[in-house]
C-alpha cells in the first residue's frame, strides 16, 4: 500500500486542468494562418499531397489537409502552421482557412439540429466505428479518455455497443470493406443520434481519397453533425469539438 | 553478390540489384532451394510475392541470413500461357502460406495441397471480385457438442475492426480463425498511382498509424537506395532515436492496456499516463505525437538539435524512474502475475514454423531482430542486442516489452552521451530519379517486428511494383495459436499482448 501511495505521489497531478486553454509547444501543427505575401500560387497548389490548397486567394481546406506542413517549410513567408488545436466545427465551409483571415474555426451553435441540441449536454455517448482508419486517430481517441485528458470527466464516454450510444464516431475514410458495418452500426443507435467524422481520412478521404478500395456512398445520405480535422486529431481538439457541440 | 558454386544471389538490407540479376529457376528449382533455406533454423522468409512482368507473372521470393545478415534473392516466372496452378510448399514450409494465400488471391494462382488457400484481405484489385468480404469460408467443425462465437468487425471499444470466430466447447477455446480485409484502402495500388514523392511518404506514414516512424523509415530508405541518395550519419542517428521512442511509447502503453484487462487500476492510468510524456516529447520534436511529419527521404525538415538531446535526456530521466519504479512494483504482484502467466503459450517451435517475427519471435527464445541481423540507420555504428525470452506466454510478451523499454532507453542514453548534433542533418529530397530495370528492399524494426518494403522499377525508372510487409502478416496466426485450449475469456489478454496490426495487414 505504501508503494503504491509513494508511486500515486511520484507521479503527481497529471490531468489538463482546462482543455479548452492550454498551450501546447511549437512545431505543433495546429490550425494555419495564410499571409497576403505574394508567392507562386501554382507552385504552392501543385505541392499539396491532398490538393487542400487552393489559388487566387490562396485557402487551404483542413478537410483535407494531413498537416504534414510541407507548404510552411518551403513557403515560410506565405503559410504558418499556429499553435491553435480547436479546429473543429460543424459546418465546413468553416474548414476552409482564407488568405489574410486569421479567425478560431468555432461551431456554428445556431446550425446544431433541434433535436440533438442540449439534450447530451451532461451525458455524451458515442461508438467508435473504425473503417479504415490507420489506427493513429483510434489512438488519439483512447488517450482522450487517459487521466491527462480524461473526457470522462464531462460525462463523454466510448461504449461498446451502438445500442447504448448517442451517436456514431467514423474514423478512416470508410474502405468498401466496412461500408456497410458503418451503415449497419449506424441503424442501430436509438434516435435522436449525432454522426461525427474523426480525422481528415475520413472527412475527404484524406491521402486515400480517389482510391479504387473506398466507398464513401453512405455520406451522401447522411447530415454530419461535427468534423474534426487532423492526421490524427490532437486528443484536445477532440474534446474540445465534443465538448462544443453537447454545449459545454 | 552472387555465390559462384550455388549460383544463389545475396543482397544487403538496403540495397538494389537489377532485375536481370535476380536468378530465375524454374518452379521445381525454385520450389528445391526455397525449402532448402527455410529450412535452417538461421534463415526465415521475410518476403514472398508475385508481380506482373512482360511474359507473365514473376515470383520473387527474399530469405533473410540472421548469420550472415544477408538477403537471399530467387525468383520464378509463369508464363501466362502455362497453366495458373502451383504445387504449394506450405505444406513443407508452414510459414510460407500466408504468402502463397496472397498470391492466389491477387492473381488466381491456385497451389495445389494447399491445407488453407483463403482468402487474406479481399483487396480492390483481387482476382475473383465476386467474393466478397462477407463470405469468407470460415473452418467448421460439425457437432451438436460445440458452438462458435463471431465477434466483430466491429469490436467493443476504440479498436480497428476484424472478425474473430472462436469454435467452443463450453468456455474452452478449441480453434480460433481471423479474418480480416475491412480496413483494406488499396495503399500498394496508390504507391504506384500517386507520383509525387510527398503523396508517397503520406502513404507510408498511413500503412500503421501507430507505426508511423517504421514504416516511413522503410519506404525513405528504399528510395533513397533506389536514388543512390547518400545520406549524413547525424541523419540516420536522429531515425533510429526516433524508432526507439516510438517503441518505448507504445510498449508502455501496451503494458498499461494490460494492467487494464486485469484490472489493475495503477498500473493502468500511470503507464498510460506515461506514455503521454514520451509521444508529447515527439511531437516537440516533429510536431506529431505519432512522428508523422518526421521522417523524409534525403533529409529532416525538423533536425535534432543539442537542444533537443538536453530535453530528451530530461524526458527519459524522469520517465525512468517513474516507469521503473511502477513497474517494480507491477510485476511482483502475484496477481498479475497469476493472470498472465502460462498463458496463451506459443512455444520455440511453433514460432519458428509459423515464422513469427519480432516481439512474438523473441517473446518464445527466436532471435529476430532486423536492428541485430541486418542493421539500418543509427544501428550500423551504434549496436544494439535484442531482448529474447524463453517461454512464450503472455507474462513473457508483458515482459519483454518492459525489458525492450529498459534496453531503448539505455541505448538512447548511450547515443546521446557520445555524439554531438552539430552538423547539418540534411535537406530532404523533393524528387528522386530510381535506378531503372531495379529490384530493391528494405527492411526495419519496429516496435512489432520487422518492416519489409520491395519495389521494382520499370525501364524508365517508374516504379511497376511496391510491396508492403507488416509483420503482423506473419504474426496473426501466433494469436490464433495462443487461444487454442484457452478459455474465451482469455482472448483480451492475448489479444493485446500481441497488439497486431488491422491496418498493416490489410493495407
Amino acid at each position: 500500500m505504501l508503494e503504491e501511495i509513494k508511486i500515486i505521489i511520484h507521479n503527481g497531478k497529471q490531468f489538463i486542468t482546462d482543455p479548452k486553454n492550454v498551450h501546447l509547444p511549437e512545431p505543433f501543427r495546429g490550425r494555419p494562418v495564410i499571409s497576403t505575401v505574394k508567392v507562386d500560387e501554382n507552385k504552392l497548389v501543385e505541392l499539396c499531397p491532398v490538393s487542400a490548397i487552393s489559388a487566387n486567394p490562396v485557402r487551404i481546406d483542413l478537410g483535407k489537409c494531413t498537416f504534414c506542413g510541407e507548404c510552411a517549410f518551403r513557403f515560410p513567408e506565405k503559410i504558418t502552421f499556429t499553435t491553435d488545436y480547436k479546429l473543429s466545427t460543424n459546418i465546413p465551409e468553416r474548414l476552409i482557412v482564407k488568405e489574410g483571415e486569421n479567425l478560431p474555426i468555432e461551431i456554428d451553435r445556431e446550425a446544431i439540429r433541434p433535436e440533438i441540441k442540449d439534450i447530451f449536454k451532461n451525458s455524451f455517448k458515442l461508438r467508435q466505428v473504425s473503417a479504415g482508419g490507420d489506427n493513429s486517430a483510434e489512438f488519439e481517441l483512447n488517450a482522450c479518455g487517459n487521466a491527462n485528458f480524461d473526457i470522462g470527466r464531462y460525462g463523454i464516454e466510448f461504449v461498446a455497443s451502438p445500442r447504448h450510444a448517442d451517436g456514431i464516431l467514423v474514423t478512416g475514410p470508410i474502405t468498401e470493406n466496412m461500408a456497410e458495418a458503418v451503415e449497419i452500426a449506424w441503424k442501430a443507435v436509438p434516435e435522436p443520434k449525432v454522426f461525427i467524422l474523426c480525422g481528415t481520412d475520413a472527412i475527404s478521404g484524406g491521402i486515400f481519397a480517389g482510391s479504387k478500395a473506398l466507398n464513401r456512398e453512405f455520406l451522401n445520405r447522411i447530415k454530419v453533425d461535427l468534423y474534426i480535422p487532423g492526421n490524427p486529431p490532437h486528443p484536445l481538439n477532440i474534446e474540445n469539438g465534443l465538448l462544443d457541440l453537447i454545449g459545454r | 553478390m552472387t555465390d559462384k558454386t550455388q549460383n544463389i544471389c545475396r543482397i544487403k538490407n538496403n540495397s538494389v540489384i537489377g532485375l536481370n540479376k535476380i536468378p530465375v529457376y524454374s518452379y521445381a528449382n525454385f520450389s528445391g532451394l526455397v525449402v532448402e533455406m527455410l529450412s535452417k533454423d538461421e534463415n526465415h522468409c521475410v518476403n514472398y510475392f508475385a508481380s506482373p512482368c512482360k511474359n507473365g507473372l514473376r515470383f520473387i521470393a527474399a530469405i533473410a541470413d540472421d548469420n550472415a545478415g544477408d538477403i537471399i534473392l530467387l525468383s520464378h516466372i509463369l508464363t501466362s500461357s502455362e497453366p495458373k496452378q502451383l504445387n504449394s510448399l506450405t505444406p513443407k514450409i508452414t510459414a510460407l502460406h500466408i504468402f502463397e494465400r496472397e498470391i492466389f488471391e491477387n492473381y488466381g494462382i491456385a497451389f495445389k495441397d494447399h491445407p488453407w488457400l483463403k482468402p487474406v484481405r479481399f483487396p480492390h484489385d483481387r482476382f475473383d471480385r465476386n467474393l466478397k468480404v462477407n463470405d469468407y469460408p470460415f473452418y467448421k467443425i460439425n457437432s451438436h457438442e460445440l458452438h462458435e462465437v463471431g465477434v466483430g468487425p466491429v469490436h467493443a471499444g476504440i479498436i480497428e475492426p476484424g472478425h474473430f470466430r472462436f469454435i467452443c466447447n463450453g468456455e474452452n477455446v478449441l480453434h480460433l480463425e481471423i479474418q480480416l480485409g475491412w480496413q483494406h484502402r488499396g495503399v500498394e495500388a496508390l504507391m504506384l498511382e500517386k507520383k509525387q514523392l510527398l503523396q508517397r511518404v503520406i502513404l507510408s506514414e498511413s500503412i500503421a498509424g501507430d507505426t508511423a516512424v517504421g514504416h516511413s523509415l522503410a519506404f525513405a530508405q528504399l528510395m533513397e537506395t533506389l536514388g543512390d541518395i547518400k545520406i549524413s550519419e547525424q541523419l540516420m542517428v536522429e531515425r533510429a532515436i526516433a524508432l526507439e521512442l516510438e517503441r518505448t511509447a507504445v510498449h508502455v502503453g501496451d503494458i498499461a492496456a494490460l494492467c487494464t484487462d486485469i484490472s489493475y487500476g495503477l498500473g493502468a492510468n500511470i503507464f498510460a499516463i506515461l506514455r503521454t510524456g514520451i509521444i508529447n516529447y515527439t511531437q516537440s520534436w516533429c510536431g506529431n505525437r505519432l512522428g508523422k511529419g518526421m521522417i523524409r527521404p534525403g533529409g529532416i525538415n525538423l533536425p535534432f538539435t543539442n537542444e533537443h538531446k538536453e530535453h530528451l535526456l530530461d524526458v527519459l530521466a524522469k520517465f525512468e524512474f517513474q516507469f521503473v519504479e511502477l513497474a517494480h512494483r507491477t510485476y511482483k504482484l502475484s496477481s498479475v502475475e497469476n493472470r498472465f502467466d502460462d498463458i496463451g503459450t506459443v512455444n520455440e517451435e511453433l514460432i519458428r514454423k509459423i515464422g513469427a517475427v519480432g516481439m512474438a519471435a523473441r517473446m518464445a527464445n527466436v532471435k529476430r531482430d532486423i536492428r541485430y541481423s541486418h542493421p539500418f540507420a543509427g544501428y550500423i555504428s551504434y549496436p544494439i542486442e535484442p531482448v529474447v525470452l524463453p517461454k512464450g506466454d503472455v507474462f513473457s510478451r508483458f515482459l519483454l516489452r518492459r525489458k525492450e523499454i529498459k534496453r531503448s532507453i539505455a541505448w538512447i542514453r548511450n547515443l546521446l552521451d557520445n555524439y554531438s548534433f552539430d552538423t547539418p542533418s540534411g535537406k530532404p529530397v523533393n524528387e528522386i530519379v530510381l535506378k531503372p530495370d531495379s529490384f530493391a528492399i528494405s527492411l526495419t524494426e519496429g516496435w512489432r517486428g520487422e518492416i519489409c518494403h520491395c519495389a521494382l522499377t520499370d525501364e524508365t525508372g517508374s516504379l511497376i511494383f511496391y510491396k508492403i510487409k507488416d509483420p503482423s502478416m506473419h504474426n496473426w496466426k501466433a494469436l490464433e495459436l495462443s487461444l487454442r485450449n484457452l478459455e474465451i475469456s482469455d482472448f483480451p489478454i492475448n489479444n493485446k499482448s500481441y497488439n497486431l496490426s488491422y491496418c498493416g495487414y490489410d493495407l
